[in-house]
């Protein structure tokens, strides 16, 4: 099946050189997780703070057990905050 | 100590300049800051007064925190009635002009009146004096910090002044210190124009003294420790600053678009963090030349950037080949999703301009955003516009709005009126994305609902930075909820709404709270003040200033009734993205929050709850 990857900040840096945009697709087998995802990018999994599958936030404990569907989209940043202050 | 103890009160309208003594039961009451310098507001001036009026006064007030070696501890406040909404306005900057004031031996000064003609304020310690501002009205506020030091042989004075936005009625102009930081939003620049006040300029050699130094000196140490252990505030935010969020809120379906017609945009990653620290394909360098840090910052988010020399906005045009403040993720958003432009260079051009001139980017280009809307419709045509094509997507539009908005030029004088007044008069009130006449900020409140009710209540008018509950929603900071729910919301908003203004009130900046809660600020404040500051009493503080805001609003003539969103919010859903299909869920969780601030169901504050707070 089809998931688009997106690794965003310094997580950009393990993308392959033909990602675009800091995402890529790639095909994987029934049963890949984020953390299967990540692995095969070789990603530690300490760095990847907030995880969104579709948008939605999937907890660190649950990175392992949830299972991808055919075009979904896994993206992953390190530690980030934000907004402006005045 | 902590408190400078002294205020500088100046009668723009009599030209003096008057030291008194603070209040120190209030200080003990509101800290300082936006806490305290709103109790003063509150009782010198009618709540219903004009804004521009000599009769509202303007306030620059530092925290008992400004000054000392706290982490970020360099804030200061403008607070007056604001000329964008007519509410309640506290804006936050950060720089070193905070700072300078403080160890100027001020915690306040206090404007009032209007000057016959223009003037700036110059201090030097105890020394206060008025000065002919005829020099610098109608030049930039970076041509009149720079002449303001020329002139005085001072590279060190720190200033604070408006641009010409300001002098000509731009509803939302800022007061611009230390070239590119600005108190932003609410027209507080307006407000100062209005009474012919240019800058204010500030060499200060005095110190501050806090109360306890190595009780304060251990406080702060392990503050610093938490920050620096922090991986947001340790790691994050100096290496990505907070436009690395732009890829977080569109991917998360929360970044609005177009005027909130779309809640994702497909050339965010174009604007984002990840693009700024991209090399361009026409020069080899990127956007982002390095980071920068403001007083007693141990987080350092700055951005510096630079626009490439051949780019359309800089190419004839040396002044602006330069190395200034660059695109912090509101302003992104603003200028760039919320009119469909994805041109990182035009957008940074448009925000040089908006720190030239002394807006406020977040209004500026949500205002654009409007226009925008209203072109592509029809209500408006090339005749309102000078021949402009106001289209989604336009770089070309939305550089030239900004230069013709700063100064007050063609229809950049109707984008000046702030989207609700622009709105209104061309006959489409429904399309202005504000609240109490301020626009939104860079949240959707379909896909983040704590914002939706965040956005309705703040009593400065839309605003992220009155209760961040992205922070939970979407990072999980301090317990993650899930931001297409409204349960549980009204609770959490009022918790952020508190602690931001305790926050507000002490001289730090809000992005240390991504790190530190009340129970990490308790103790410098305790070291550095007089009285027992404990977690407990901070968040009372806050919510006392919350208060006092709210009932300010009321007695201005706010009702429950502006506490709301625009129909497209309430009544179209998102497209996509996780909150596809939903809307703002505000109906339900404004009775809750009134209910969790024991207000009234007319949203007014109770006897009780009043007593409660002391207030």
């Amino acid at each position: 099946m089809k998931i688009t990857v997106k690794l965003y900040a310094l997580l950009g840096s393990y993308l392959p050189p033909q990602a675009a945009d800091n995402q890529i697709d790639v095909e994987v087998d029934e049963g890949a997780t984020p953390a299967s995802i990540f692995a095969e990018f070789h990603v530690p999994p300490e760095n990847c703070h907030l995880v969104l599958v579709n948008g939605v936030f999937v907890a660190p404990g649950e990175r392992a057990s949830h299972l991808l569907k055919d075009n979904d989209a896994v993206a992953a940043w390190p530690p980030i905050a934000g907004g402006d202050r005045s | 100590m902590s408190w400078a103890r002294n205020i500088l009160r100046v009668n723009l309208s009599k030209g003096t300049c008057a030291n008194e003594p603070l209040n120190m039961e209030w200080a003990q009451k509101y800290l300082g800051q936006r806490g305290l310098a709103t109790k003063y507001l509150v009782e010198e001036t009618d709540p219903k007064v004009d804004p521009l009026s000599p009769d509202n006064k303007l306030i620059m007030a530092t925290g008992p925190l400004t000054g000392t070696c706290a982490s970020t501890a360099g804030r200061y406040s403008v607070i007056t009635k604001g000329a964008l909404t007519g509410a309640i306005a506290c804006s936050n900057s950060g720089g070193f002009f905070g700072n300078e004031m403080k160890n100027a031996g001020y915690d306040m000064i206090i404007f009032e009146g209007k000057s016959k003609k223009p003037v700036y304020l110059l201090v030097e310690d105890d020394s206060a004096q008025l000065i002919d501002a005829g020099d610098y009205w109608g030049k930039s506020c970076w041509d009149t910090e720079e002449g303001i030091k020329a002139k005085h042989q001072d590279p060190l004075i720190r200033v604070a002044s408006i641009g010409v936005s300001g002098e000509v009625g731009v509803k939302y102009a800022c007061v611009v210190n230390d070239m590119h930081r600005a108190a932003g939003r609410s027209g507080v620049g307006t407000v100062m124009g209005s009474k012919n006040l240019k800058a204010v300029a500030i060499r200060g050699s005095l110190g501050v003294q806090v109360d306890d130094a190595d009780k304060f000196l251990a406080a702060v140490s392990s503050g610093k420790a938490v920050i620096a252990d922090n991986p947001v505030t340790g790691q994050g935010l100096p290496a990505f600053g907070t436009q690395v969020l732009m890829n977080v809120i569109n991917e998360s379906g929360a970044l609005p678009t177009r005027n909130h017609l779309d809640s994702q945009f497909a050339g965010a990653s174009k604007i984002s963090a990840e693009a700024m620290a991209e090399a361009r394909e026409g020069d080899g360098k990127t956007n982002l030349l390095t980071t920068s840090a403001c007083f007693g910052c141990t987080i350092a988010c700055g951005r510096i950037s630079t626009i490439e020399r051949g780019h359309y906005t800089v190419a004839e045009r040396p002044q602006y080949q330069i190395a200034s403040g660059g695109l912090e993720y509101e302003a992104a958003w603003s200028l760039g999703a919320a009119t469909g432009v994805d041109d990182l260079d035009a957008l940074t051009f448009a925000n040089f301009v908006c720190n030239e001139q002394g807006m406020d980017p977040i209004s500026f280009g949500a205002t654009v955003g409007a226009a925008m809307e209203m072109y592509e419709n029809g209500d408006i045509s090339d005749k309102e516009t000078g021949g402009l094509e106001v289209k989604f997507g336009s770089a070309k539009a939305l550089t030239e709005l900004a230069e013709l908005t700063g100064r007050g030029e063609g229809f950049g004088a109707e984008i000046g009126l702030g989207s609700k007044r622009m709105c209104e008069k061309y006959g489409k009130p429904e399309l202005s994305m504000a609240v109490k006449g301020q626009e939104f900020p860079a949240y959707d409140a379909r896909g983040i609902q704590g914002m939706g009710l965040t956005y309705a209540t703040s009593n400065r008018g839309a605003c992220h930075l009155r209760g961040y509950t992205v922070s939970s929603e979407i990072f999980g900071i301090p317990v993650k909820t899930d931001p297409t729910e409204s349960d549980g919301k009204a609770g959490l908003v009022k918790a952020f709404q508190d602690a931001t203004g305790a926050v507000d009130s002490s001289g730090l900046c809000l992005f240390t709270t991504f790190a530190w809660s009340l129970d990490d600020i308790a103790p410098q404040v305790d070291a550095a003040c007089e009285g027992d500051w404990t977690p407990e009493r901070l968040a009372e503080v806050g919510e006392r200033v919350w208060t006092l805001e709210r009932m300010y609003n009321l007695q201005a003539g706010f009702t429950a009734a502006d506490d709301t969103l625009p129909k497209r919010l309430l009544k179209d859903a998102a497209k996509t993205g996780p909150a596809e299909g939903k809307v703002s869920d505000l109906g339900k969780m404004l009775p809750e929050y009134y209910d969790a601030r024991g207000w009234t169901s007319d949203g007014v504050p109770s006897n009780e709850t009043l007593q409660r707070i002391a207030l």
